[in-house]
């Protein structure tokens, strides 16, 4: 099989881009693991959940402001979901850049309701109880799963954009980057959890456990994903785009992937402050979605 | 004279005709008001333009193919005549399958009456989707305006009944404008009379389907289209083609996610439950 030819000019999506993976991911992620924590850990595991629904929301606020700040016109954000022509909706399927605002739009609504549910729950929005209550049960279940399916797109879909175009790197590597992008999110999400866990009491220590547990699953799933995704560019003969000067973000991205195992395995944790792990596992997450952002454009 | 309605309008750029003098790029830049980029040496040949990107809507690529003679004196190359200095004037392509359209997710890029793709400045937001898609690195970004740009095959000189600039300007006529199924036949013929004088790599570019289902601005060329820096048809696929896939990695991870956060917090509640039963009975 040739290798790819590729003639395209960069778009120049660079740091808002970044943060904006980065924290989308995030609070994509975190939604998802507010919603397994608060329906299938167990009841101890609340308080994680809640930690789970604010982080998620928080890690969304950002998101719209990066995105419009790296607009060419940042005032005409909207048409991403209004036709400036015609006035009707702008909404493409087959554009995951469509897709995605649409997304991101109906997410926030998601995220912010379970923000205020859990933010009432701990105390900040006593007034907001009603929503807690109303959060719980079957209708409860039915809102966080319907948030979920939402808060993985907003996790994965970034990759599929980058894979919808022509540019190397992105196009070969299009079958992996959508799941890696969204197994990255998950480790990033758990290790963030896991960080903001152990800074509060009210956390159970086998939540942590759980959570733990959870992150090797997801760093796991990850490596996997990272591996089919250097297949796919390697057949593409692209590969040596990602290696060269970005071998140092490969090495983030490695420490990151070994650090729950490293911890949990050699005990380094009684040596290493227990946030060592999680942050790493965090610039791990960042390191990945710099590398690829950056090398094809380079 | 007007030109027809949802009648194909497009180029035929006759490479083997093309002498570099670059009136298409300052034809272009002075009915379309571009200011241009500051001049550089590329140190590539007489090619001082660059690329094509927001100020350069044209851009004559010079392409050296003069056979080594290190040593030796140098001959007049026995392929010349086209064959050993390649220029070609570059555009747009206007794609009857367009990748920057179809990624567009303002609709600021059209297609026109006349079958040209148009990117309407005061809809596009400057995300810049379409420059990850153009396969050919035809759209740049306008950093004073912030939007994409690339040529319009001057569509306010078409709607006028006009001849683009570029063509109007070309003075060896290696850009020809027209409505496309009748440079079709033009081409058809020019290719017939290069094959016969022997040139064996001359080839159309762009005249049938197989590159984004053909191109409204299509292209003899005299040698392979990657050595003119475009996408062969093995080559020219749209950006959609990753769409599925990537969705289904996309959904397979999220099942395998799920999955293994279930297993994981299930795995926990199970083992709290039988520590809180092993407490209770004793």
């Amino acid at each position: 099989m040739p290798p790819a030819e590729h003639f395209v000019a960069p778009p120049q999506w660079e740091w808002w881009i970044l943060a904006y993976f980065f924290f989308g991911g995030i609070a994509g992620g975190s939604y998802a693991l507010g919603t397994l924590l608060r329906f299938a850990g167990d009841p101890r595991d609340e308080s994680a959940a809640r930690i789970a629904f604010i982080a998620s929301f928080i890690a969304l606020i950002p998101c719209p402001i990066f995105l419009t700040l790296d607009l060419g016109q940042p005032l005409r954000f909207w048409h991403m979901l209004v036709d400036a022509s015609d006035g009707g909706l702008a909404f493409k399927y087959w554009s995951p850049m469509s897709v995605g605002s649409w997304a991101l739009l109906v997410f926030g609504l998601f995220s912010l309701v379970s923000f205020v549910g859990a933010a009432a729950e701990v105390g900040w929005l006593r007034a907001a109880s009603p929503v807690a209550r109303a959060l719980r049960g079957g209708a409860g279940l039915v809102w966080n799963a319907i948030g979920t399916a939402f808060g993985l797109f907003i996790g994965g879909y970034t990759g599929v954009l980058l894979a919808v175009s022509n540019q190397p790197v992105w196009s070969d590597g299009g079958l992996a980057l959508g799941g890696m992008f969204l197994a990255s999110a998950l480790s990033g999400s758990a290790a963030l959890l896991l960080l903001l866990a152990r800074s509060r009491r009210d956390v159970d220590a086998d939540t942590a456990v759980r959570l733990e547990a959870a992150d090797r699953y997801f760093v796991i799933l990850e490596a996997v994903l990272i591996a089919l995704f250097l297949v796919t560019v390697g057949i593409a003969g692209t590969i040596d785009r990602v290696l060269g000067i970005w071998l140092v973000l490969w090495l983030v991205v490695l420490a990151g992937l070994a650090a729950p195992f490293a911890m949990a395995r050699w005990d380094m944790a009684r040596r290493w402050p227990p946030v060592a792990a999680p942050i790493l596992a965090l610039l791990g997450v960042l390191a990945l979605r710099a590398l690829v952002i950056f090398s094809a454009q380079t | 004279m007007a030109f027809q309605e949802n009648r194909a309008l497009g180029f035929f750029t006759d490479t083997s005709i093309c002498i570099g003098c670059k009136a298409c790029e300052v034809a272009c830049k002075e009915w379309n008001q571009l200011e241009g980029n500051a001049p550089k040496f590329t140190a590539d040949s007489f090619d001082n333009t660059g690329q094509l990107d927001a100020q350069n809507w044209r851009h004559v690529q010079f392409i050296e193919q003069i056979p080594d003679n290190s040593g030796m004196v140098v001959t007049p190359t026995p392929i010349a005549g086209g064959q050993a200095w390649l220029m070609m004037s570059d555009v747009c392509k206007h794609c009857k399958n367009a990748s920057c359209l179809e990624v567009c997710p303002t609709n600021a890029i059209v297609r026109t009456e006349f079958d040209t793709v148009f990117i309407q400045k005061d809809v596009c937001n400057g995300c810049r989707n379409c420059i990850s898609a153009c396969p050919d690195g035809v759209i740049g970004f306008n950093e004073q305006q912030g939007v994409a740009q690339k040529c319009t095959l001057c569509y306010d000189r078409l709607q006028g009944g006009l001849t683009p600039a570029c063509a109007k300007a070309c003075p060896t006529e290696s850009i020809k404008f027209g409505y496309v199924d009748e440079l079709h036949t033009v081409a058809d013929s020019r290719l017939a009379a290069l094959q016969k004088q022997g040139y064996a790599k001359a080839q159309l570019y762009g005249r049938d389907a197989k590159v984004y289902g053909g191109l409204n601005a299509f292209f003899l060329l005299m040698d392979k289209p990657e050595v003119y820096k475009l996408p062969n048809a093995d080559n020219a696929m749209l950006p959609s083609r990753n769409n599925l896939p990537g969705y289904i990695g996309g959904v397979a991870t999220a099942v395998v996610g799920l999955v293994a956060g279930l297993l994981a917090f299930r795995n926990g509640r199970m083992n709290g439950n039988n520590a809180n039963n092993s407490t209770n009975a004793h």
